[in-house]
């Protein structure tokens, strides 16, 4: 072994002292700096979304097209060339969420989802008029991935070229709504990122509200505990509508579930109605369809008068420019 | 001849890499992706994802002794019997998947394993016995129509805690270090993130992640019985495994035969380093051919062809005992305990006299006593699920019934229009039921247009009612609109109904409030409506067993005579 000199032994010594100098000031600093910043947890970061999905009106055009006929494709086409035509919504390189009612593990006949056939030709029209991308997607209610499948959506999207996007846990972002009562709430991210929202719901008798339609559809935006909303069905209505704010809204009134809402299953419930609406104010187009179909008045149905409160469209549909077709 | 019986190890090593990696594929496979079998629209696996449940002997001879039956596949499992007559312990060497995973871990290096002490331990012991008491136990209690094989049957063992409990422990590790890669910044990280769950996705990263009850302790249980090959290889093989006592027992007049011949052996013991059936390969013993797992590494060893497999009659009883060693005493006991445990458990409370309101079975289940003669515990039922609404009992159904499924409504509903339970379940303990069946009435189908209006609900498959508890519904209760419940009830039409009633709220200001009421005679108890119910902490709404369509004795409604 090495010599046990003096000088080898001041050596170890001094070397072992410095070690432990330096042992003690690494621990003592990490600690300090661990105390420093002890802080109590966090919630994670909530994000502030900057939607920009609106087309300006144009007093020419129509705000609301009630179109009747045989063919469900037919009627969207020839309702959106009565707005203006898909161009007038959709601009070239444009990503665009279409957002199909698929909340529940029905069969179409059932009328518990959008008609596939519809969406498919909505997904067309916007690849017609020049989107990059069209994604469909929605936050059901059963298991998704059933919803999806069932509902024939999922097929019809791929088989046109839509990007079909199942909400798996995640797609989701905690996102600030800013509303009167919704705050922070999770949402599935295509709906942040869209240059184009259109949302495409079926109109279904619903317990609650009466009827569950446009404005209704917007739940599907959001994950989370969606369950304690319905204690304050209106006002959350409104604020997710504010949020959401729809480039275009087309509801599906081909089959229409008349009872036994949201969630049907008998096809007694269901009625032929082979119409289609739609159009850039989102109250005007559920208050019409309110009426037409349960009879429910606008005075009625508080979360209307709220949204136009609000500024998000008209309560009393007769007010707005309608276009009625017959295809 | 050494040449052929090296390349015997080889093969059985490919063999054994084969099996284990078609279990792992079938069992993730065992999950919902969304495909609908055909023009019919229902809801089906494309893959036989139970076909090594329905090819285990064991799980076939005991649910056959209970109830003198052989459910669908599980003649599958005469695939292995009959050929084990012929040679012997193969399954066990080149197909079980348990079998495999202890081989594998029997083979890292050990403290305790290590020079004379390794020699030893590979030795044939008599503790080696005890699996054969097992089996008697079990064939016995199967007898009296309870078929406790499945907890200890290495197949349904295997599955169980691989599904349960191993494989959602790695979707939580994958799951969270994606999670860590979506929160970066960086784009191409996201990205990254993206292309990993798009490979790994329907392996170890699952759409939802699951959650099991007991999936620790079926996990602890699972480790453990690997960490003991640390200590003896392939121990459970050895000392436990009641697949492997009765395959054991069925080679008795095999035709594969170990020939020793003690004048060429110079002693090395290497035959005996890597043996994994504890059958003394070495020379001076007599070979047991009931404990050898056919693994054929004695011979790939032996450097003097002092030992050889040979197919043929057997020449010398000197040299090999043929049947299993046990002791007839012990036999005769454990059959007797076998046979007084199911009278013993049979008389406790449970069953028809005290039905338990926590034991939901799954739609398509037997009444309590077939089922309990069918379940062997194999948890693909829990596993197929795809709302995670299945889970292993503990006391629910009594001891008995432990480790058999139960339907915990909070953690996931029964989806109406799924009968994939019924599909998977290797012995009709879940009978396989059509969509049709379940709903009692055709399902509807997708993409067809026009379909005329069927028949009403005649007579759906119930699995249990739903009861309201009024002190905690926000109606009932806090004179606050909700009726979440109603929204979901996916029976049509809905089996819960809506009252207005004048209320007054905590201001004293009076409102109208929607009261939700259940129809006992509509609800099929599929749980939508407690998993819907924002009190989560304990729903408002809760469903209990009685009203269940399989039993006789757990109802309360009175049902209107039947029309003439």
């Amino acid at each position: 072994m090495a010599s046990d000199s003096p000088a080898a032994d001041r050596r170890e010594f001094m070397l072992r002292v410095l070690r432990l100098g330096g042992l003690s000031a690494a621990t003592i600093g990490a600690g300090a700096w661990l105390h420093y910043r002890s802080d109590r947890p966090k919630e994670s970061e909530v994000l502030v979304a900057d939607r920009r999905t609106g087309v300006p009106a144009d007093p020419n055009l129509p705000e609301m097209v009630v179109a009747q006929g045989e063919s469900p494709e037919a009627l969207v086409r020839r309702a959106v060339e009565t707005l203006g035509g898909m161009r007038r919504f959709i601009a070239r390189g444009d990503v665009v969420v279409v957002k199909p009612n698929i909340g529940w593990d029905r069969a179409p006949e059932q009328a518990a989802n959008t008609n596939p056939q519809l969406v498919a030709e909505v997904v067309r029209l916007c690849q017609d008029a020049g989107a990059r991308t069209v994604i469909v997607t929605d936050m059901s209610c059963n298991d998704p991935r059933t919803c999806f499948e069932r509902s024939g959506i999922a097929a019809a999207a791929r088989a046109v070229g839509a990007q079909v996007v199942l909400p798996d846990e995640r797609k989701f972002r905690q996102v600030n709504l800013g509303g009167e009562v919704l705050t922070a709430w999770p949402v599935l991210e295509p709906f942040l990122t869209a240059d184009k929202i259109i949302n495409l719901p079926i109109a279904k008798h619903h317990s609650l509200t009466g009827c569950t339609l446009g404005m209704k559809n917007f739940y599907g935006i959001i994950g989370g505990q969606r369950s304690r909303l319905h204690q304050r069905i209106n006002e959350s209505l409104v604020d997710l509508t504010a949020f959401a704010r729809p480039t275009l809204t087309i509801i599906d009134a081909y089959r229409v579930l008349m009872r036994g809402g949201p969630t049907g299953g008998s096809l007694a419930d269901v009625e032929f109605k082979k119409t289609l609406l739609a159009g850039t104010d989102p109250v005007a187009l559920d208050s019409y369809a309110a009426k037409a179909w349960w009879d429910l008045d606008y005075q009625r149905l508080p979360f209307l008068r709220m949204a136009q409160a609000r500024g998000l469209g008209k309560m009393n549909f007769e007010e707005v420019r309608t276009s009625f077709l017959t295809v | 001849m050494r040449l052929t019986q090296t390349t015997l190890v080889r093969v059985r090593r490919v063999s054994q890499a084969v099996f284990l990696a078609a279990f792992f594929v079938l069992l993730f496979k065992s999950e919902f992706t969304g495909s609908f079998r055909g023009a019919s629209g229902q809801v089906s696996l494309p893959w036989p994802v139970s076909i090594f449940l329905e090819a285990d002997p064991l799980a076939g001879i005991t649910t056959a002794i209970a109830t003198h039956t052989l459910y669908r596949g599980l003649w599958w499992s005469l695939v292995i019997l009959v050929p084990t007559f012929f040679l012997g312990r193969f399954f066990c060497g080149w197909m079980c998947p348990l079998g495999t995973l202890n081989h594998f871990f029997g083979s890292l290096r050990s403290e305790k394993k290590r020079g004379k002490a390794l020699l030893d331990s590979n030795r044939y012991k008599p503790w080696q016995a005890i699996k054969y008491y097992l089996l008697a136990a079990v064939l016995a209690s199967s007898v009296f129509g309870a078929v406790l094989a499945g907890l200890v049957d290495p197949i349904p063992l295997t599955v169980r805690s691989l599904a349960l409990s191993v494989l959602p422990g790695l979707n939580y590790t994958s799951g969270a270090l994606l999670d860590v890669w979506y929160e970066s910044p960086s784009r191409w990280a996201r990205l990254g993130a993206d292309a990993a769950q798009f490979l790994f996705q329907g392996t170890i990263v699952s759409f939802r992640q699951p959650h099991f009850r007991q999936a620790f302790f079926l996990g602890a249980i699972f480790i453990g019985l690997l960490a003991l090959n640390l200590r003896v290889t392939r121990f459970w093989c050895r000392a436990i495994c009641p697949l492997g006592a009765l395959l054991g027992l069925a080679s008795r007049w095999s035709l594969v035969h170990l020939k020793k011949d003690p004048g060429r052996c110079d002693n090395c013991n290497r035959c005996l380093v890597h043996c994994q059936g504890g059958d003394d390969p070495i020379p001076g013993p007599k070979w047991r051919k009931a404990e050898c797992h056919l693994c054929f590494n004695c011979v790939g060893n032996c450097p003097t062809s002092g030992i050889a497999f040979s197919v043929g009659p057997l020449d010398s009883a000197a040299t090999t005992i043929e049947a299993p060693q046990a002791q007839r005493r012990k036999l005769i006991t454990a059959m007797a305990a076998g046979v007084a445990l199911v009278p013993l458990l049979r008389s406790t409370t449970g069953l028809e006299v005290e039905a338990d309101p926590r034991l939901i079975r799954p739609p398509g289940a037997l009444d309590e006593l077939h089922f309990l003669e069918r379940c062997i515990r194999c948890g693909e039922c829990m596993k197929v699920c795809p709302n995670n609404a299945l889970h292993p009992t503990f006391m629910e159904g009594g001891l008995e019934a432990i480790w058999t499924p139960v339907l915990v409504a909070r953690v996931g509903y029964c989806e109406p229009n799924c009968v994939l339970c019924s599909q998977v379940c290797p012995t009709g303990a879940i009978w396989e039921i059509t969509e049709a069946q379940k709903l009692g009435r055709p399902a509807a189908t997708p993409a067809r247009a026009g379909v005329a209006s069927p028949p009403e609900a005649s007579n759906p498959i119930k699995i249990g009612t739903a009861f309201y508890d009024q002190g905690r519904c926000l109606p009932w209760a806090m004179a606050t609109d909700c009726i979440v419940c109603e929204e979901w009830c996916p029976t049509s039409p809905k089996a819960i109904y809506l009252v207005t009633a004048d209320v007054a709220d905590a201001d004293g200001n009076r409102k109208a409030v929607r009261r939700p009421y259940m129809d006992a005679k509509r609800c099929i108890g599929c749980g939508a409506c407690e998993f819907a119910c924002p009190v989560k902490d304990q729903p408002a709404v809760y469903v209990t067993s009685v009203g269940e369509t399989r039993s006789k004795t757990n109802q309360f409604i009175l049902p209107p005579a039947p029309k003439r």
